[in-house]
C-alpha cells in the first residue's frame, strides 16, 4: 500500500461484556482502495469489532477509531454513518415488500416539506445501479429479487450514503457461486474506486482471491496481519487457533476398538437447505465430534435425526434396524436423545419444578392407570439424578429457572438419561457454563462412553471436541467435509479441523493420511 | 449466553412472590365483600351470598374451561357463542317428549364438538388461537340463532330446570355444579400427566415438542374442555332461564371469563397459574356486580368500573412477568 495516512485505523480497542473480555486491546488499520480481509475463530470478536466500527457498541475507555486520520465519535451509529463507515450484515437489512430505490434511500428519503420525492429517488437510484452493473431496475420489488441481488441493493444503499468504508461479514454465505463471483466484481469495482473494503469470511478461498492483506483476530486479541503475498492456509489456521490444549478434558473410555459394533448409522440425510448428504455411523462407547463453523449445519443435522424438523432425504439405523425418526415422541421411543444448543428457548421449562422437568419425558411410563401421575416414582427419580449429577439444587421442588447454567444443563440431561437413550446427541453441551461445571460435564460423558452409549457431540470448542472426542467429524456448508481421527500416541490437531472447515485443506493439507476429505466440495 | 445465576434466597423470593400472587387477589375478594356489607348493609347474607353463587356459577365454569387454554399461552374467544349455541340444543331437545333429559348430554355434546373445531384448527393446521376463535366467536353465533330460527325458543316444563333454580342441601345447583368443575379442573392439572403436559406446552412448546410431548393432544385437550365447558354453561343458562336465545345469550361472556382467568394469576403467556385463582378472580367480578347493584351505582358505571378492573388485572399480570423476567 502506498497511501501514507489510513483511511480506517482503529486503535487499541477493548470491549467488555461483563466478565466477558470480547476485545483486547486491538488496533487495525486499513487503506483506501483495499480490500483487508478479518479471521478468526467464532467467537474471536470479528463482529464484535465491526459493531464497534459501526457504533452499535461503544468501546471501552481509551481506545479510538479514526477515519482519515481524524477521530470519530464512539458508540454513535449517525457519525461513522456520517463519516462514510457503511456495515453489511449477514442478516439482511432490507424490507422485502419496498422497492429497490425505497430500501436504497430508507429511512433518508429525498423530500419536500415531508412529501416524499419519489422520482428524485429513483433518479439518484439509477445511476447507483448502474454503477453496480446490476440488472434489476429501481423499481423492482425486493422480495422478488434473489438473496445475491439483495446484497447489491444492501451494496446500493451504503454507496448512496457515499460510503467509504464498506464491512461485508460473512456476504457469501447464502449466495451462489455465480452471485459471488458477481459479488467479486462489483468489489473489485468498489476498489478502484477508492473505496475500503472491510472483508470477513471463513472461507479460505475467498480469502486468497480477494484480499490486499488480512487480519487475523483470537479470543479477541489481534495476532496479526499478513500481506497478499504472506497469505497462506497454513501460516493462517495456526494464526487463528494458537495452541493451548488444556488437561482438564477427561477421557478414559477406551478409544479406536475395530470390533466395536455400530450402534447409529445415518445415511444420505438432508433438509434440502442446510445439510445436504450427510452419511456417518456412531459406535457403541464412542465418542463423535462433529466441528464445524457456526451456520456449517451441525445443529440442523442433529435435528434432523431426532425427527425435529422434516427431511427431505436420509434413513437412520439403530443397531441395524431402520428407524427413521419423524419426531422428536419417536426418536425418544426408539433410545435417540437430543440435548438442544438452546437449553433457555428449547430445553427447560423455567418456571416449572426440577422434579417436572426431569420427568418430563418419562412421565407417561410411570403414570399410575387412568394416566395419573406417579408423584412417588418421579420424586424418587429426581433425587436420585440430583445426587448422580451432582445437581446443586435446594430441593426437587425448586424452579428450573432459579439454578445456574450449569446445574440447568445437568437437569437436562438429566431428563435425557432417565429415558436411558442408546444414543446421546449434545449441541454444545458447555454452552454457557462454568468451568466447574464443565469438567464434571466431560466427565459424564467419559462414564456414559463407558457404559457404553453411542455419544455424537457438536462443539465450536475445538479444544473439547479433542479432548473428548476418539474421532471428528468436520462440516462446511451443510456436508461433512471430512473426518478427523486420533490415533494411539497421536490426538486430533486443531489446525485439522480448522483447515477442513474453512476449506483450506484443499490447497494446503493435500496428502496429508489422517485427514479424509470427501470429494465433490 | 450469559449464564445467570440466581441465588437460592432470590429463588426463594420469587417462590414467594408466586405465592402471594395466587393468594393476592383472596384479601381483594374479601375486603370487596366488607366494603359493600358496610355501604349496602345486604350483602352479606345468606340469602344474597346464594344470589352471588349463582351469579358466578356460569363465570366460574366458563372460566375454568379458559383457565386450561390461557395455560397453554392461548385464547378462547368463542366461549359466549358456544354457550349460546348449546343453550338453544339444550332447550329444543328438552322439548321431546319423554326424553327431555337428553337436553343435558345435547347441550354439553355441541359445546365439545364446537371447542373440538377450534382445537383440531389450532392444533393441525397450527391457525393462531386469537384468530381461530374470532372466527368462532362470530360464526357460531350465527349458528346458534339459526339452530332457534332466530327466535326465543321456551320450555316452561324444562325437566332439568332444577338444576338452575333449585338447591341441595341449601346450596343452589348451579354454585355445586361449579365448584365440581373446579374440583375436575384442580385435579387433571395437579394429578395427571396431562396436566403437567398443559404446563409444559404453556412453558415453552417446542421444548414440550422435543421431550417427546404430544402437543397436538395438549391443544386438541384444552380447546375442547373449553368447549365442553362452554356447553355446560349454555345447559346452566338454559336451567335458569326455561329459555334461549341465540342471539342475546352468552353476549361478552368470554370477556368476563377471560378477566377471571387473569385476575386469579394466571400469566396471559402461559405456563403459569392455578384453578383457585380463576375461582377467586370469578368470586371477585360476581361480587363486584352484585355489590355495585346493591349500593345502587347505575349500569353504566357497573360497565365502567368492571372495565377498569380488567385493565388493572392486565396490568398486575404484566408487572409479574416484569418482576418475575429472567434473562
Amino acid at each position: 500500500m502506498t497511501a501514507d495516512v489510513p483511511i480506517l485505523e482503529m486503535r487499541d480497542i477493548s470491549k467488555t461484556f461483563g466478565p466477558i473480555k470480547a476485545l483486547q486491546g486491538v488496533s487495525l488499520q486499513v487503506y483506501g482502495g483495499e480490500v483487508h480481509s478479518l479471521m478468526g475463530e467464532n467467537g474471536a470478536g470479528k463482529s464484535t469489532l465491526m459493531k464497534v466500527l459501526s457504533g452499535a457498541h461503544t468501546p471501552d475507555a481509551g481506545g479510538e477509531v479514526l477515519v482519515d486520520g481524524k477521530p470519530i465519535p464512539l458508540g454513535d451509529p449517525k457519525a461513522s454513518k456520517a463519516r462514510g463507515v457503511a456495515v453489511i450484515y449477514q442478516e439482511l437489512t432490507l424490507a422485502p415488500n419496498l422497492s429497490v430505490a425505497q430500501n436504497v434511500f430508507l429511512g433518508a428519503e429525498p423530500h419536500s416539506g415531508g412529501i416524499v420525492n419519489r422520482r428524485q429517488m429513483m433518479e439518484r437510484t439509477r445511476p447507483i445501479l448502474d454503477r453496480l452493473g446490476v440488472s434489476f431496475d429501481a423499481a423492482t420489488t425486493v422480495s422478488r429479487l434473489s438473496l445475491g441481488e439483495r446484497q447489491l441493493v444492501e451494496i446500493a444503499r451504503a454507496l448512496s450514503t457515499d460510503a467509504r468504508i464498506i464491512v461485508m461479514d460473512e456476504p457469501t454465505t447464502s449466495l451462489s457461486e455465480r452471485e459471488t463471483e458477481k459479488l467479486f466484481d462489483v468489489i473489485a469495482g468498489l476498489k478502484r474506486d477508492g473505496i475500503a473494503i472491510v472483508y470477513i469470511s471463513h472461507r479460505m478461498d475467498e480469502i486468497y482471491q480477494l484480499s490486499d492483506r488480512c487480519s487475523v483476530l483470537r479470543d479477541g486479541e489481534y495476532v496479526g496481519t499478513l500481506d497478499k503475498e504472506e497469505i497462506e492456509a497454513d501460516r493462517l489456521v495456526s494464526m487463528m487457533v494458537g495452541r493451548d490444549l488444556s488437561s482438564f478434558y477427561k477421557k478414559e473410555h477406551v478409544a479406536g476398538d475395530k470390533d466395536r459394533e455400530t450402534v447409529l448409522r445415518v445415511e444420505d440425510m438432508g433438509d434440502g437447505t442446510k445439510v445436504k448428504g450427510c452419511s456417518f455411523e456412531v459406535g457403541r462407547g464412542e465418542v463423535l465430534g462433529v466441528a464445524g463453523l457456526v451456520g456449517s449445519g451441525r445443529t440442523e443435522l442433529l435435528r434432523l435425526i431426532y425427527g425435529a424438523d422434516p427431511a427431505t432425504s436420509g434413513k437412520v439405523w439403530l443397531n441395524g434396524q431402520e428407524v427413521t425418526p419423524r419426531s422428536p415422541r419417536a426418536a425418544l421411543a426408539h433410545g435417540i436423545a437430543y440435548l438442544t444448543e438452546d437449553r433457555k428457548d428449547l430445553g427447560l421449562f423455567l418456571d416449572m419444578t426440577l422434579s417436572d422437568n426431569i420427568n418430563m419425558a418419562v412421565a407417561e411410563e410411570d403414570a399410575r392407570p387412568g394416566g395419573l401421575r406417579n408423584f412417588g416414582a418421579a420424586t424418587r427419580r429426581a433425587k436420585a439424578a440430583l445426587d448422580a449429577l451432582s445437581i446443586r439444587a435446594p430441593s426437587v421442588r425448586a424452579n428450573a429457572g432459579s439454578l445456574s447454567g450449569g446445574n440447568q444443563q445437568k437437569v437436562l440431561l438429566a431428563r435425557l438419561l432417565e429415558a436411558q437413550p442408546k444414543v446421546l446427541m449434545l449441541d454444545e453441551p458447555t454452552r454457557g457454563v462454568d468451568v466447574g461445571a464443565k469438567s464434571e460435564i466431560y466427565r459424564l460423558i467419559d462414564e456414559l462412553a463407558r457404559e457404553g452409549l453411542a455419544i455424537v457431540v457438536v462443539s465450536s470448542e475445538l479444544p473439547e471436541i479433542i479432548g473428548i472426542s476418539d474421532r471428528c467429524l468436520v462440516m462446511r456448508e451443510g456436508k461433512i467435509a471430512g473426518e478427523v481421527k486420533a490415533e494411539p500416541g497421536r490426538a486430533i490437531e486443531q489446525t485439522d479441523i480448522m483447515a477442513l472447515s474453512t476449506g483450506a485443506s484443499e490447497r494446503a493439507r493435500t496428502g496429508t493420511p489422517r485427514i479424509a476429505e470427501k470429494e465433490g466440495l | 449466553m450469559t449464564d445467570t445465576t440466581t441465588s437460592s434466597s432470590g429463588g426463594k423470593r420469587a417462590a414467594l412472590k408466586t405465592s402471594i400472587m395466587a393468594l393476592g387477589m383472596l384479601p381483594v375478594l374479601i375486603l370487596l365483600a366488607i366494603g359493600f356489607e358496610l355501604l349496602s348493609g345486604k350483602f352479606l347474607t345468606v340469602n344474597n351470598i346464594s344470589i352471588v353463587m349463582q351469579q358466578a356459577s356460569i363465570n366460574i365454569v366458563l372460566a375454568a374451561g379458559m383457565t386450561f387454554v390461557i395455560l397453554t399461552g392461548g385464547i378462547d374467544l368463542s366461549v359466549g357463542s358456544i354457550l349460546a349455541a348449546s343453550a338453544v340444543g339444550a332447550v329444543t331437545v328438552s322439548l321431546l317428549d319423554g326424553y327431555g333429559m337428553l337436553g343435558i348430554p345435547m347441550g354439553m355434546a355441541l359445546g365439545l364438538a364446537f371447542g373440538l373445531f377450534n382445537g383440531i384448527l389450532i392444533a393441525f393446521l397450527k391457525l393462531p388461537p386469537f384468530i381461530v376463535t374470532l372466527g368462532s366467536l362470530t360464526a357460531v353465533r350465527g349458528i346458534a340463532r339459526l339452530m332457534g330460527d332466530d327466535t326465543t325458543v321456551f320450555n316452561s316444563n324444562l325437566p332439568f330446570a332444577f338444576l338452575g333454580n333449585g338447591d341441595f342441601l341449601g346450596v343452589p345447583w348451579l354454585a355445586i355444579i361449579a365448584l365440581g368443575v373446579i374440583l375436575l379442573s384442580w385435579f387433571i392439572l395437579r394429578s395427571t400427566i396431562l396436566g403437567t403436559w398443559i404446563y409444559a406446552v404453556g412453558g415453552n412448546q417446542e421444548a414440550a415438542r422435543l421431550t417427546g410431548i404430544k402437543v397436538w393432544l395438549v391443544l386438541l385437550f384444552v380447546y375442547g374442555f373449553s368447549g365442553l365447558m362452554s356447553g355446560l354453561g349454555g345447559v346452566m343458562s338454559a336451567a335458569r332461564l326455561y329459555a334461549a336465545n341465540g342471539l342475546q345469550l352468552g353476549q361478552a361472556y368470554e370477556l368476563d371469563a377471560i378477566a377471571a382467568v387473569i385476575l386469579g394469576g394466571t400469566s396471559l403467556i402461559g405456563g403459569i397459574g392455578s384453578i383457585w385463582g380463576t375461582l377467586i378472580g370469578a368470586l371477585i367480578i360476581a361480587v363486584l356486580s352484585n355489590g355495585l347493584i346493591l349500593t345502587g351505582v347505575s349500569d353504566i358505571w357497573q360497565y365502567i368500573i368492571k372495565g377498569l378492573v380488567i385493565i388493572a388485572a392486565v396490568a398486575l399480570d404484566r408487572y409479574r412477568i416484569k418482576s418475575g423476567a429472567r434473562t
